[in-house]
């Protein structure tokens, strides 16, 4: 039996029969067809589908759609404006914080979080935040710089 | 204007934007019409007969296609077995197990239908009769009496029996050496992990009789000859294998699989696209695993540490079947470093690979060398401990005295070039040595437990000559084609065989064209992984992109300009061999007045009006290089930790590294892959292993909740460092940076824990990973014998 699912993703209505046991994720992936959020794995290790459901980070593989009836979503593909880059892309960027490109948007979904949530992390808890997100290329060195780069850039405006 | 050389420089990534703005294409993203889902029904034993497929009830499921099991593959024959040893035993490997089940995830039925969901349900409805066999999974027990056998042609599951050096030198030198340190070395399993899981999409054009094939690989022309040549039987030049964004690969998208193959076959008969996409579960089960090594080593050495000889029994886990490239990596991508960095009067080795009840091992990062490196490292520091040496000290009193025209090895390799004490000396200045061991002896004398390890290492990347890996048993060529289009506006298409899963091939190759033809980087596109584009090529593997298809993309570029120069000595009325080419122009020697831009020779080239009899219109290069030898990169790593006496937990306090990887076409590039292969390679060391039970043959750490992938916290900054010594071998002395981090770090990390345990007498931890409780207990049991 399906249900009728509807939310905003970026800022756009989706509206979608969908079956109830539809993840979030496949949702955005399939039925919205963005593609840009990941699924890395299937016990909510990897944090490539890190999205935010009503401004709060969350890994899209943990929720069923008809959970989110009614929410606003925001993905990858919402965070550059008006072909700008968000300053938090363009330090991953700037600051080589990505190899394979496929554990990214959900680090940079995570990092967006971080920074609404504390400004000026320091190393150790910009570490310590990016718990929920797993890389495999990158060994997380130029991630933390990429973050920390962020960081400073969006204090000096 | 005098512009910066791009070679060399820390350009960012062109690729990235798609990256970090979500428009990525990975194979899963991928989108067709009549799209159809695939699951796989797998074994969920790890050895068992298969009495009977029961399909019916599932192919009644709402939303089933079709679901085919191994009898329906008629004409299907084995995947390969890419690597030949002598006496090698191949057992069947076909892409549905139809007999008999041999490790847990061994595929046996393909369920198709209109949705991903519908196909998992129908997949659960499939009943499979088994009778469970008894199952080995363990390295030691592989061969053991009473062990059950795997497959028919392999007696006592032995695959192969291999060795390499001189055993008589290497018995003399022990019989006579003064001293001897002989320790058990397990290099456990690994799961390469990319963060991409493997997928595939397969679709047939009845129309045309074409087949498409998108597939998360690091070698799509290798793909598709292996797949049409030796398994389906279905012409080569019908099939295009589009490799598109991989989300990584570590070697584990090189091989051949089961799952792409099925899905090519299953998509002509029911003439619809197929998608599968791995889940993780069986991305653990299934991806080809690494390392998996168990070795009694033993070394030999003077009272004053001159090493004397080494002596090497090693039996490899294969896994259950032969993957593509399985039997080379813990024979001639293993054995042949075990000279190391080091001068050595005998080398003597063996090795048997074993067939167990486990998921196939093939090429994870490093792949052989990493096992080599850790050996060595550790024998090297197992030594010095026993003659109450310093670790630096054994190493600079046995490494190969600097050289730049080659180095014969005591098994079998010729290294190019190399500085190994400069390395290491660059790196014990970055470490400032002589004050950490004074820290050390102080924080000891507060019952701190501070260790330090180095690592000093080779590598053995690009491997070649074709004809000399074809003696040694590669059933492929290891050459690389680069074609390099450059169109009449002067822009330039570039198609390499190479691949790119992260190393950032679309930024690197573009500069070595920018750089040699002087145009902007702009005007140079990068083609790759895609047999309908690029004329042919071996992918990606074992660092050999930047030597070997860099190289072939420049071989192309001097044949463009060569036939640039005459093109231009004809505008200009000038002889061709005076010609040369500086800046982006074809240049008169001695009259730089007199030029021509390469974009006007371009489309010269293709409106010839004025143009030189005997050349050709167009301005298209192919080339296919074959190297002359491997490339050796170097280096030396150091690890400070600090190991908590109460719950054995390591920290690692520094990490170090210097790495010549040749020259350097992108520092930034480079050193970046240096992170990630240290991480690897410390996770080696201190968390990751993949765990069987040994009773139920069961993959225990089969998820990211039970197999320790490294964490950001758990991982600190690494202070990179380079020396540089070109290779003479190509024509941009790069040597390759892909793996050296991986093979590396192990030791470095393993040697620091030993070193931070020295106090209590430890010389030597047995296995890793390192985990709290290995250390926790190697403590105690050194606390019990004091």
């Amino acid at each position: 039996m399906k249900k009728t699912v509807s939310m905003t993703i970026n800022g756009a209505p989706q509206s979608h029969e969908v079956e109830p046991r539809l993840l979030l994720v496949h949702y955005i992936r399939e039925q919205a067809g963005l593609t840009g959020t990941h699924v890395g794995c299937d016990t909510s290790q990897c944090g490539a589908c890190t999205v935010h459901v009503n401004g709060v980070a969350v890994k899209s593989c943990t929720l069923l759609s008809v959970q989110c009836d009614g929410a606003q979503v925001l993905t990858i593909e919402g965070l550059a404006k008006d072909g700008k880059l968000h300053p938090i892309q363009d330090a991953f960027w700037e600051k080589h914080g990505l190899q394979c490109g496929f554990c990214t948007p959900g680090m940079i979904m995570s990092a967006h979080q971080m920074l609404q949530r504390n400004p000026r992390p320091t190393e150790a808890q910009i570490r310590h935040d990016l718990e929920g997100n797993l890389c495999r290329c990158t060994g997380y060195h130029n991630i933390v710089k990429a973050i920390q780069y962020a960081a400073e850039k969006m204090a000096g405006k | 204007m005098a512009t910066a050389r791009v070679l060399g420089a820390s350009i960012k990534r062109r690729e990235d934007p798609r990256f970090i703005t979500g428009k990525g294409n990975y194979t899963d993203d991928l989108k067709l019409a009549g799209l159809t889902h695939a699951v796989f029904v797998r074994s969920p034993h790890a050895n068992a007969k298969i009495r009977k497929i029961d399909t019916a009830r599932a192919s009644k499921a709402p939303g089933v296609v079709a679901i085919f099991t191994g009898k329906d593959m008629t004409g299907v024959n084995s995947l390969p077995c890419g690597w030949l040893l002598p006496e090698l035993k191949i057992p069947p490997h076909m892409p549905l197990a139809s007999d008999a089940a041999r490790y847990v995830g061994d595929p046996v039925a393909i369920v198709i239908a209109e949705s991903q969901s519908a196909a998992s349900d129908a997949a659960e409805m499939v009943a499979v009769d088994w009778e469970v066999l008894p199952s080995v999974t363990s390295t030691e027990k592989a061969s053991a009496k009473g062990s059950p056998q795997i497959h028919e042609v392999a007696p006592g599951n032995v695959a192969f029996n291999w060795a390499i050096g001189d055993a008589a030198a290497t018995e003399a030198a022990f019989k006579a050496a003064p001293v001897t340190v002989k320790k058990r070395i397990v290099n456990q399993r690994l799961v390469a992990n990319a963060i991409e899981p493997r997928a595939c999409v397969a679709r047939y054009d009845d129309s045309t009789g074409d087949w498409t094939l998108w597939v998360t690989s690091q070698n799509p022309h290798v793909h598709r000859l292996l797949m049409t040549a030796f398994v389906l039987g279905i012409p080569e030049h019908k099939v295009r294998v589009i490799a598109p964004d991989v989300g990584g690969g570590f070697g584990s998208k090189i091989f051949l699989y089961n799952e792409e193959t099925v899905c090519t076959w299953a998509t002509r008969q029911i003439k619809r696209p197929i998608r599968w996409t791995s889940s993780r579960r069986e991305a653990f089960q299934t991806d080809a695993h690494g390392r998996d090594h168990v070795t009694d080593a033993e070394i030999a050495v003077s009272r004053d540490g001159k090493f004397l000889g080494l002596r090497v029994k090693t039996t490899a886990n294969l896994g259950a079947y032969l993957s593509t490239f399985a039997p080379a990596v813990p024979t001639y991508l293993y054995a042949t470093l075990l000279n190391g960095v080091y001068e050595w009067p005998a080398i003597h080795a063996e090795v048997t690979g074993v067939f167990t009840n486990t998921t196939p091992v093939d090429a994870y990062r490093g792949a052989g060398r990493p096992e080599a490196c850790y050996l060595l490292e550790r024998m090297v520091d197992a030594a010095a401990a026993a003659l109450k040496m310093d670790a630096a000290d054994i190493r600079k009193k046995n490494f190969i005295p600097k050289f730049s025209d080659g180095y014969q090895t005591k098994v079998a390799l010729s290294y190019d070039s190399g500085n190994y004490l400069g390395a290491f000396d660059k790196l014990l200045g970055m470490l400032d040595y002589k004050k950490f061991r004074t820290d050390q002896a102080a924080a000891r004398a507060q019952g701190r437990l501070m260790g330090i390890g180095f690592s000093t290492y080779i590598e053995a990347c690009s491997i070649a000559p074709s004809k000399v890996v074809g003696s040694l048993g590669a059933q492929a060529g290891l050459w690389e084609s680069g074609k390099v289009q450059v169109h009449p506006t002067g822009k330039v298409s570039v198609f390499t065989g190479s691949h790119s899963h992260g190393q950032g091939h679309e930024t690197t190759m573009a500069q070595i064209v920018a750089d040699s033809l002087g145009i902007p980087m702009d005007d140079v596109e990068i083609v790759h992984g895609d047999t309908g584009r690029v004329p042919f090529g071996m992918g990606t593997y074992g660092s050999r992109s930047a030597s070997v298809g860099g190289t072939a993309i420049v071989m192309s570029l001097d044949k463009i300009k060569e036939k640039g120069k005459k093109i231009a000595a004809h505008l200009l009325e000038a002889n061709p061999k005076d010609m040369e080419y500086v800046g982006g122009q074809f240049v008169v020697k001695g009259s730089p007045q007199k030029a021509i831009p390469f974009g006007q020779v371009a489309l010269t080239a293709y409106v010839p009006h004025n143009y030189p009899d005997g050349v050709e219109p167009g301005l298209e290069e192919t080339s296919f290089y074959d190297p002359s030898n491997f490339c050796f990169p170097f280096g030396a790593h150091a690890c400070v930790v600090e190991v908590d006496p109460d719950t054995g937990h390591v920290k690692i306090l520094r990490y170090l590294a210097v790495d010549d990887v040749g020259n350097v076409i992108n520092p930034m590039i480079v050193d970046g892959m240096v992170h990630g292969g240290i991480a690897q390679g410390v996770a080696q060391a201190l968390w990751e292993e993949a765990v069987y039970d040994g009773a139920s043959g069961q993959l225990v750490s089969g998820s990211m909740m039970d197999y320790t992938l490294p964490k950001a916290d758990m991982l600190p900054f690494y202070e990179t460092g380079r020396t540089e010594t070109p290779t003479l071998v190509n024509p941009l002395g790069v040597k390759g940076a892909g793996e050296t981090g991986t093979i590396a770090s192990t030791p470095a990390v393993v040697n620091a824990v030993v070193d931070a345990l020295s106090g209590l007498g430890v010389d030597h931890i047995d296995a890793m990973p390192l985990t709290p409780e290995r250390v926790w207990k190697t403590v105690q049991a050194a606390k019990s014998r004091k």
